[in-house]
């Protein structure tokens, strides 16, 4: 089987701190899986360091797209390898205009370059679906953009994109549930349309509802202490993180 | 796309240099600097006495000036090393083979066509393209405007030119100012006569020729009443000159309600001293705009200045300052508020990397005769690494209590997160820089002709490849 994502036994931290203490994870084609877990439990660290952020250092392990390493390459690359992470604090980038900024990635992304008229209609598509105002393509990169603003920034460029697998960091914090059916019909777009495949981290079951979980992790301490279906998040919706049952060793799903 | 684009501007480029033919050959040329050699560059352009007295003032003023002891280090300048009049046929005499090789591969690098690059590397003295020029000034004679080399205008309109010429910058105002008008050749003269709009930008190109690439050109402009222009030099490319000290004056008065842009781009090679006074005299309700992009050279200081002198009068300085390798940018402004609800805006923007240093340095003066005036001041820095340096130097002389006046001042380094952010979309550490910088500098890239912002973008690109990893 090949999966798109696989983590095995990822340990990470900064300077004189493991956080990731061992994560092991695998995810299919158009699969989604919910990655749930108190405050400080490792889950942005996993998303960052799967990017290849120069904060965090890879201690062990090994993470591949489609059967290649990834984290020994720059994060331009892994990107190239259609890695995308959804930030859950997205830079602002002032006196870059958005526009210019998405033709720049989607060029770069994409083997068949499309002409400024071809590519501002496939633009208005995809800002039509995320709901957003065309004057948001003669703004500066996030520079002023509400929370809101900036997560449906994220879900445009993710559109731009078009990543084999999507982590979402929090996309789904600060929004009322209007934008959370906007966001999740970009991601489920994405995966029918690209056979994608999702980690979406978050606190709440909410956005599970608009984009559906194969399988729900639950972190603790930097390592996953539980797999299921949609009923661990109901679980955890119900009895929160503290409940005794999150003790038991993790579920090892079929290999 | 954008190479096309860039290559249709290039040829365009190439129909626009415009060479006049050289002035009467001079026959002599000697290094070093004496009341002989003024009296020689005078006579060989057969100008009236007044201005050979005033030549030769300015060269005893030159002589007792001090040099600055502030700003950058000028202590390799070495005066009687340097050519002060250059007979128009030995700019020729050098050739393809002296300009060196990193001029070179940055003209390849840019697409520059050959014609162009000689002429920037001042190999070619003359370019054959009086055609564009003359249709440009066939338009402009109508409306009585007057476009012409300095030393051109001094012959065919000796009056105007006496009346204005040295009196915005006295020809003892500084050591350099000094120089200048000591040796001066080459430059612009501009006239724009009462109520007339020039609609295109007046570009020195057009009437370039092989004087004003010259070390000490002398730019005079007058913006009559109610008139309205746009003088555009310069050039993003590197101009490569062997010369190592490059001291011009530009002098420009702006008239009641008249609105002058003078809009500066130049990228010297990093052997050249480049010391320029600029200042505009602004009168009642007039504005006067400083667009200024300094990039390359070794040393630049330079600090475009408006005097506003009437009511109402408004002066503003875009400058946008970078250095690299082994160059020191002090740029700045000066707003000199004299009279009462003037207003003045500086915005300095500066890039320094790869051990280079940017310094902004400025000064803000209110004077007792301007009540109601208004300032502001914002000067940003970006830092790129940690071998580079930036600092600021701002003076605000406020005598008026009723002023209103506004300074901010950021310096920024490339944060590790922004670059990984737009690194996690694909673009290479290097992209992501050059677009944070372009970004950066924007605020005064959109003032500047489509022509000229593209270039310098795509010269921040350039830049950018290699100054990481």
């Amino acid at each position: 089987m090949t999966y798109s994502l696989k983590i095995k036994n990822l340990r990470a931290g900064i300077e004189h701190k493991e956080i990731l203490k061992g994560v092991d994870l695998m995810i299919k084609p158009k699969e989604v899986h919910a990655l749930m877990g108190r405050n400080g439990s490792g889950k942005s660290t996993l998303a960052q360091t799967l990017m290849g952020s120069p904060t965090y250092k890879v201690l062990e392990g090994s993470a591949g797209i489609f059967r290649k390493d990834i984290l020994g390459l720059e994060t331009t690359e892994r990107a190239k390898n259609g890695l995308f992470l959804s930030f859950q604090y997205p830079s602002e980038i002032p006196g870059v205009k958005v526009y210019s900024y998405l033709r720049m990635i989607y060029n770069k992304s994409h083997e068949d370059k499309l002409s400024p008229r071809v590519f501002r209609e496939f633009l208005a598509k995809k800002m039509e679906l995320l709901e957003m105002d065309p004057s948001f393509s003669d703004r500066f990169l996030n520079e002023g953009f509400s929370g809101g603003e900036k997560k449906r920034m994220e879900m445009l460029q993710m559109l731009m994109l078009e990543p084999k697998v999507i982590i979402l960091d929090e996309v789904d914090s600060g929004l009322d549930i209007d934008a959370i059916k906007i966001v999740s019909r970009a991601v489920n777009y994405l995966i029918e349309e690209h056979n994608s495949s999702v980690l979406l981290i978050t606190h709440y079951s909410r956005i599970l509802n608009y984009i559906k979980p194969d399988f729900v992790h639950v972190m603790l301490d930097g390592k996953i202490v539980k797999t299921g279906g949609e009923e661990v998040a109901s679980h955890l919706e119900e009895y929160g993180y503290s409940s005794s049952e999150l003790n038991v060793p993790a579920v090892k799903h079929e290999e | 796309m954008k190479n096309n684009q860039l290559k249709d501007i290039r040829e365009t480029y190439a129909d626009k240099f415009g060479f006049n033919m050289p002035e009467q050959p001079f026959s002599k040329v000697q290094k070093g600097l004496s009341e002989d050699v003024i009296r020689q560059i005078s006579l060989s352009k057969g100008e009236p006495e007044w201005m050979l007295d005033f030549r030769l003032k300015a060269y005893e003023a030159f002589l007792k000036k001090p040099m600055p002891s502030w700003g950058a280090d000028l202590s390799h300048i070495d005066f009687q090393n340097i050519y002060y009049y250059i007979k128009p046929g030995d700019v020729e005499k050098r050739t393809w083979d002296d300009v060196p090789e990193d001029v070179k591969t940055t003209f390849d690098r840019l697409g520059v066509p050959q014609a162009e690059r000689e002429y920037l590397a001042g190999v070619k003295a003359q370019y054959d393209s009086e055609v564009v020029y003359s249709s440009l000034m066939g338009e402009l004679e109508e409306e009585g405007v007057i476009f012409l080399s300095t030393d051109e205008a001094l012959r065919k309109y000796p009056e105007i030119f006496k009346e204005y010429f040295g009196k915005v910058i006295p020809s003892a105002d500084n050591k350099f100012a000094a120089l200048n008008s000591a040796v001066w050749s080459g430059g612009s003269f501009v006239y724009i006569p009462k109520g007339v709009t020039v609609k295109r930008p007046l570009q020195a190109y057009f009437r370039i020729n092989a004087e004003s690439m010259g070390q000490f050109e002398r730019t005079l402009i007058i913006a009559e009443e109610g008139s309205f222009a746009n003088y555009v030099e310069g050039c993003t490319a590197p101009v490569y000159s062997s010369d190592s000290l490059h001291a011009a004056v530009v002098e420009v008065i702006v008239k009641l309600g008249a609105r002058f842009r003078y809009t500066t781009i130049q990228n010297w090679s990093d052997n050249v001293y480049n010391l320029v006074t600029k200042r505009a005299r602004v009168e009642k309700d007039a504005v006067m705009e400083w667009v200024d992009g300094n990039l390359g050279s070794r040393v630049t200081m330079k600090y475009p200045s408006c005097y506003l002198i009437g009511e109402g009068a408004r002066g503003e300085v875009l400058s946008i300052a970078y250095a690299s390798k082994g160059q020191h940018q002090d740029a700045g402004a000066k707003m000199i508020h004299a009279a009462p609800n003037t207003s003045s805006s500086i915005v300095s923007k500066s890039v320094s990397l790869r051990g280079g240093r940017t310094s902004y340095r400025g000064l803000v003066d209110v004077t007792l005769a301007a009540p109601n005036s208004k300032s502001r001041v914002e000067c940003d820095a970006l830092i790129l690494d940690s071998i580079s340096a930036t600092d600021t130097f701002p003076t605000m002389r406020i005598n008026e209590s009723s002023a209103n006046v506004e300074h901010e001042a950021t310096v920024s380094k490339i944060g590790e997160e922004k670059l990984f952010y737009l690194m996690s979309r694909g673009l290479t550490e290097n992209e992501a820089m050059g677009l944070i910088v372009s970004g950066f500098i924007e605020p005064i890239v959109r003032e500047l002709p489509m022509e000229y912002a593209v270039e310098l973008n795509r010269l921040i690109e350039l830049e950018m490849e290699g100054s990481v990893g």
